[in-house]
Parts: structure tokens; C-alpha cells; sequence
């Protein structure tokens, strides 16, 4: 076992703080004050290379692998959540699900374009009446001819009226079990931006991530071309908690960057601010704080590096992923809190990153899994 | 049509500077970066390479076994091969033992154009890209904030800067052009950029792979130039900040000046 990183994701890492120094951080707190969707960053990071890391290049990608994606994400979450989980949810929710069950002709029409950043993605999955519960999902799709027919909603969706490609999640068909009971059957399409019948409902205003586009998708008689179907039908939930597993590296990354980018501030707010005569970083408290942050967020880098590694190696790895989310997030949050509180009344406000970082931080604890379902996921997998 | 660009792998000013006992840096212990002048030349040469076809980019560099780094950074970048030149012979190399050794590697090799930046922000001497021209009897213009290249015609048009002009220079290939970090704004690698940089191989030389040069051309014992005396920049304190009024400030710093003697 190697703790240290290989000289070619070193410099991978330098590039991405580089990039992030110079193109992410300048915009951070503006663009979180304007909600305003950060194209200008989007684009620079398609000519980079930034939107199909660990994407083989023969679909467009980069061939890296998942630890040099999640580094990625980690170095622009230290400055920007928004910018990186514009990332995260493009590349691990849509590129991965097509790159994993699409077929050779969908790979060559959706990866390719997404994988080189042409086209931006995303994933829906939640619905107004179906979080975590996914039985109550009411999105559902129809034969008709070369066609489904797609109508319902969805909700919560990251870069929603940003995206190009979606990959929607309907119910297709409904089965009875043994006992009678009907259960939902899904499957996962493949959905263009411009599709007649595909609009957007309400923009949510949100704590954090501000400038990420969260929307609301609407689908009424939708048809979605035969061939656009993604995978097997009735799969599709299967499919989807697959996709959910890697994604989940991909927030945990984000919560990592996120705890990581509030100490490097909170170190250099501690060492200028003078109380009683001395910088506040003399008195012991804080030094024990920033060391308490500084043991959480090594020991989740550690857990989400893991969970990388074992997406690269392993065909399962639910389990890795819902522990380095679960505990990367509830690190994040703590970390930024006590971020907040070194920081004092200036921590509260709008001009130190630490405020946002601590709004930024929230979110992880709930989306691709909220930590309760990160810990249903742990246990359920552990006592099978 | 080839390129060479010579790159230098220099001191991150950002993480403070260390000395050898004789003068000489003590670059093992310090954190490096790519020279920023060589860094505009790369890209300038990249850039060259994506408007013509069949352009070759060469990246060549001489310094200790570390300095493969740069090389990879370079290929990173987009340059097709690295070069290192290390030994231990060539070692406290002053301009003149620098340039005649990299002249000795680029006799091994085909080239129609040569960048190197102006100057390194270690040494900041603009000595060695020229030197490098005289001994391979090159055309050199140096300060380059613009090049263009005509591959059909092989020549290549420099707009030079001045302190107070431009020249607009035309030159026959082959030739050398030493570059300004101002000529363009270098690219990022890409991630998928290193990954190659990592899988290819660095060709490296020592003295006896270097083509017509003299060891007493060579590293400390060759070099003229002798350092009487180095040492780090003396930091400023951090200074004292107040909020007063224009009349306020005007009087606070008057009455410091006048405690500190200074009028």
C-alpha cells in the first residue's frame, strides 16, 4: 500500500489548482452573488480537457482515471463549489452511465460530444414526490411505435437548463411480485436539449452552490426516439444506483475541496487577525482547531482516494463510495462551521470565502444521497 | 520543419530561495517551475505546430536529473519529444560553458528553427540564447514578441521589441529567436496530456553524447564567470496599515518621517 501519489497525477493535481487559482477562484464569489452560471469557466475547461478525465480517448475523453477526475473536482470545490459540481454531475451521472450501458452508436452520437466538453450533461433521477424513495416516482415513459413517450417531471436537477444531453430515469413498465404487489419497473433514456415536449419548470433558489442551474424538467408527450433508450429496460434503477455509486466519489471529492479550500482561508485569516495584541493563531484554541479540521479532512482524503481506486479496480464499489461521501460531506460541514467561527463576525459575512464555503458544504450531506441513505446503503450492504 | 525550444527549469521565487556554499543556487532544495520567457517560447511553438503541417516540437533542456520534469511538463503541453542533457561534469555552468554545452546536443540534431526565452528569471543574464546562435553560427533575433513563420518559403518574421520601438525582422531557417514572456499567454497541460508526457521517453545525454565542444568549455572549470557574492532578497516587514483621512495621513506620515530621522 502507497500513500504517495505518482509523479503524473503530482503534476495532474498542480494543474488543477493552477487552473482553479487563476480561472475559478477570481469568479467564486461573484458569480454565487449573481447566481449566474459560469459559461466562461465551462468553456475554458472544455478546452482543457477538464469534461471526460477518466473517459477513454476513443469516446473523446482524457483515458485518465478516476483518481485524477476526483482531483479535479477536489481542486476546484477548494474555490468554487458551483464550478465543481458542474464537473462532477456532468461527468460521473452522465458521461459514465453512457460510457458503462450504452451502445457503440450512442457512445459515437452522446459520449463523444459530452466526453470533449462540446456538450454539457446531466441526470434525472428525483422527482417532486420521489427522493429517496424511488417507488414513488411517477416520470414515466410509453411504447408508442419508434417512439417513448415521456411525460412527468423531475426536480432538483444539476446544470439543468445548462445541459445538452440528459439521462432520464422513467418508469417503462409494472410488474406484480409473488404477494401481488405491483412494483415499478424503470428504465433510462437518453434526452436532447430541444426534444418537442422537454421544457424547464422553476429555477430553484437555493443556500448554496448558487450558480449551479438547478431546474426543474418537464416532460409532456416528450418522444424520445427509440434507439435512445440507455441499457436494458426495467434496469434502469439498477442502473441509475450504479451511477449514483460514482457519483458519489465525485461529491465526496467535492466536500473534500470544499473543507480543504476553508482551512487553507481559515490559516490565512488566523495569522493576519490580531486580538489582545497577538495574531489569533498564537492562542491554542485555534491552533487545536485547525489541527482537529486538518486530521478530518486528511482522513477523507484518504477514504475518497480510496473510493476512487476501487472504482478504477473494482466492478462494485457501493459501499466505498457511501462511506468517503458520508464522511467527507459531515467533515465538510463541520470543518467549514468551525471555519465560520475562527473567522468571527467577518465569517458571517459575504466577503470571506469561508461563509460560502459553509452554504457549499450542505448540500453534500444531501444530494446523490443524503447521508441517511449513505448510511441504508453501508449497513444494507454489510448485514446482507 | 523541426523546432527545438530550449527550456529552463528555474527556482519558484514563491518558495524562497536557497544557496550552495560557493555562490552557486542550490537548485535540488528549492521548488521549480518552467522559466516563464521559455514557457512563452513552448507555446509559441505549439502554436506554430497547430497552424502548419508536419511541425516537429523538440524540447531540450540541460540541467540535473530532476529537470526531467519540465521536459514532461513541456510534453504535457503538446511538445512531441524531450531532451535532457545532465552530467555531473557539467555542473555550476556560467552562460559560456551553458551555451556550449547545449550547442553540443543540437549539433546531434536536425532543427529549421530554435527558440529559447530571453532570459531566465534565475540568472537574468539574456546571454545564453544568443551564444547558443554564435557557436552553431546561427542568425538570432532576439526579444521576440511576435513570430510568424513561412514554411513554404522558410523564413521566419519577428516583431522585436524595443524600449522605445519595434523592429519587424525577416530571417531565413534555419535560425534562433529568443522570446519575451509577453509573446503570448502559454496554455494549461491537459490532463490527458500528462498522462502521455508520462508514457513516452526522455532521451538523455551526457558530455560524451555532446558533438564538438571542449571540456575546458565545460561546467565550473569552464565557465569564466565567477560569483563573488549571493544572497536572498531581505524581507520587508509587514508594514503598518491606518485608516485616516488625505489631511490626516498627510500629517501621520510626516510626524514618522520625522521620528525616524528621516527629515
Amino acid at each position: 500500500m502507497d500513500f504517495t501519489l505518482d509523479k503524473k497525477h503530482e503534476m495532474a493535481r498542480a494543474l488543477f489548482a493552477e487552473f482553479a487559482q487563476n480561472e475559478v477562484k477570481p469568479l467564486a464569489q461573484e458569480i454565487d452573488e449573481a447566481e449566474s452560471f459560469p459559461r466562461a469557466t465551462v468553456e475554458k475547461m472544455q478546452k482543457y480537457g477538464f469534461m471526460g478525465i477518466a473517459i477513454p480517448k476513443e469516446y473523446g475523453g482524457q483515458g485518465c482515471d478516476p483518481l485524477t477526475y476526483v482531483m479535479c473536482v477536489e481542486e476546484l470545490a477548494k474555490v468554487c463549489g458551483t464550478t465543481s459540481v458542474i464537473v462532477s454531475a456532468h461527468s460521473s451521472l452522465c458521461c459514465d452511465p453512457i460510457l458503462n450501458y450504452g451502445t457503440e452508436e450512442q457512445k459515437q452520437k452522446f459520449l463523444v460530444p459530452l466526453a470533449k466538453g462540446e456538450k454539457l450533461g446531466a441526470f434525472a433521477l428525483t422527482e417532486p414526490g420521489a427522493g429517496t424513495d424511488a417507488q414513488g416516482a411517477q416520470c414515466k415513459a410509453v411504447e408508442d411505435g419508434d417512439s417513448w413517450v415521456l411525460n412527468g417531471s423531475k426536480c432538483f436537477i444539476t446544470n439543468g437548463k445548462e445541459a445538452d444531453i440528459y439521462i432520464v430515469i422513467a418508469v417503462t413498465d409494472v410488474v406484480e411480485d409473488k404477494r401481488g404487489r405491483k412494483k415499478k419497473l424503470f428504465s433510462a433514456f437518453i434526452v436532447e436539449k430541444g426534444t418537442p415536449g422537454f421544457s424547464f419548470g422553476a429555477k430553484e433558489k437555493k443556500m448554496g452552490i448558487r450558480a449551479s442551474s438547478t431546474y426543474e424538467l418537464i416532460f409532456e408527450d416528450c418522444r424520445i426516439p427509440k434507439e435512445n433508450m440507455l441499457g436494458v429496460r426495467g434496469k434502469g434503477f439498477a442502473e441509475a444506483m450504479h451511477t449514483l455509486d460514482g457519483g458519489r466519489i465525485g461529491i465526496a471529492a467535492q466536500a473534500l475541496g470544499l473543507g480543504e479550500g476553508a482551512i487553507d482561508r481559515t490559516i490565512e485569516f488566523v495569522k493576519e487577525r490580531k486580538q489582545f495584541g497577538r495574531a489569533i493563531a498564537a492562542f491554542q484554541n485555534t491552533q487545536f482547531q485547525i489541527a482537529d479540521m486538518a486530521t478530518r479532512m486528511q482522513a477523507a482524503q484518504y477514504m475518497v482516494y480510496a473510493a476512487a481506486d476501487a472504482k478504477k479496480n473494482k466492478r462494485v464499489f457501493s459501499v466505498e463510495a457511501a462511506e468517503a461521501k458520508l464522511f467527507a460531506a459531515e467533515a465538510a460541514m463541520d470543518v467549514t462551521t468551525k471555519a465560520v467561527q475562527l473567522h468571527g463576525g467577518y465569517g458571517y459575512t459575504r466577503e470571506y470565502d469561508v461563509e460560502r464555503m459553509m452554504r457549499d458544504a450542505k448540500i453534500t450531506e444531501i444530494y446523490e444521497g443524503t447521508s441517511e441513505v449513505q448510511r441504508m446503503v453501508i449497513s444494507g450492504n454489510l448485514m446482507a | 520543419m523541426k523546432i527545438v525550444v530550449c527550456i529552463k527549469q528555474v527556482p519558484d521565487t514563491k518558495g524562497g530561495v536557497k544557496f550552495n556554499p560557493d555562490g552557486t543556487l542550490n537548485r535540488a532544495a528549492m521548488l521549480t517551475i518552467m522559466n516563464p520567457d521559455d514557457k512563452a517560447g513552448l507555446e509559441a511553438a505549439l502554436r506554430i505546430k497547430e497552424a502548419n503541417d508536419d511541425v516537429e516540437v523538440t524540447v531540450l533542456t540541460m540541467g540535473l536529473p530532476k529537470a526531467e520534469d519540465v521536459l514532461r511538463e513541456a510534453m504535457a503541453m503538446g511538445a512531441d519529444k524531450g531532451i535532457l542533457v545532465t552530467d555531473r561534469v557539467l555542473g555550476g555552468a556560467d552562460t559560456w560553458a551553458t551555451s556550449t554545452t547545449i550547442a553540443g546536443a543540437l549539433r546531434n540534431i536536425d532543427y529549421d528553427l530554435i527558440i529559447t526565452g530571453r532570459q531566465a528569471i534565475d540568472g537574468d543574464t539574456a546571454q545564453v540564447g544568443p551564444q547558443i546562435a554564435e557557436h552553431l553560427a546561427l542568425p538570432v533575433i532576439s526579444y521576440a514578441e511576435e513570430i510568424k513563420v513561412d514554411a513554404a518559403a522558410k523564413t521566419v518574421e519577428v516583431k522585436r521589441q524595443y524600449d522605445d520601438r519595434y523592429h519587424m525582422l525577416k530571417v531565413s531557417m534555419p535560425c534562433l529567436v529568443t522570446a519575451l514572456a509577453e509573446l503570448n499567454e502559454p496554455r494549461y497541460m491537459t490532463p490527458g496530456g500528462i498522462f502521455d508526457a508520462f508514457d513516452k521517453e526522455i532521451t538523455v545525454w551526457g558530455r560524451n553524447d555532446l558533438k564538438d565542444v571542449d571540456d575546458s568549455d565545460l561546467g565550473l572549470k569552464g565557465s569564466p564567470t565567477k560569483i563573488a557574492k549571493a544572497s536572498d532578497k531581505v524581507r520587508k516587514g509587514a508594514g503598518e496599515k491606518v485608516a485616516l483621512d488625505p489631511k490626516e495621513s498627510v500629517d501621520y506620515i510626516m510626524s514618522k518621517l520625522n521620528e525616524k530621522h528621516v527629515i
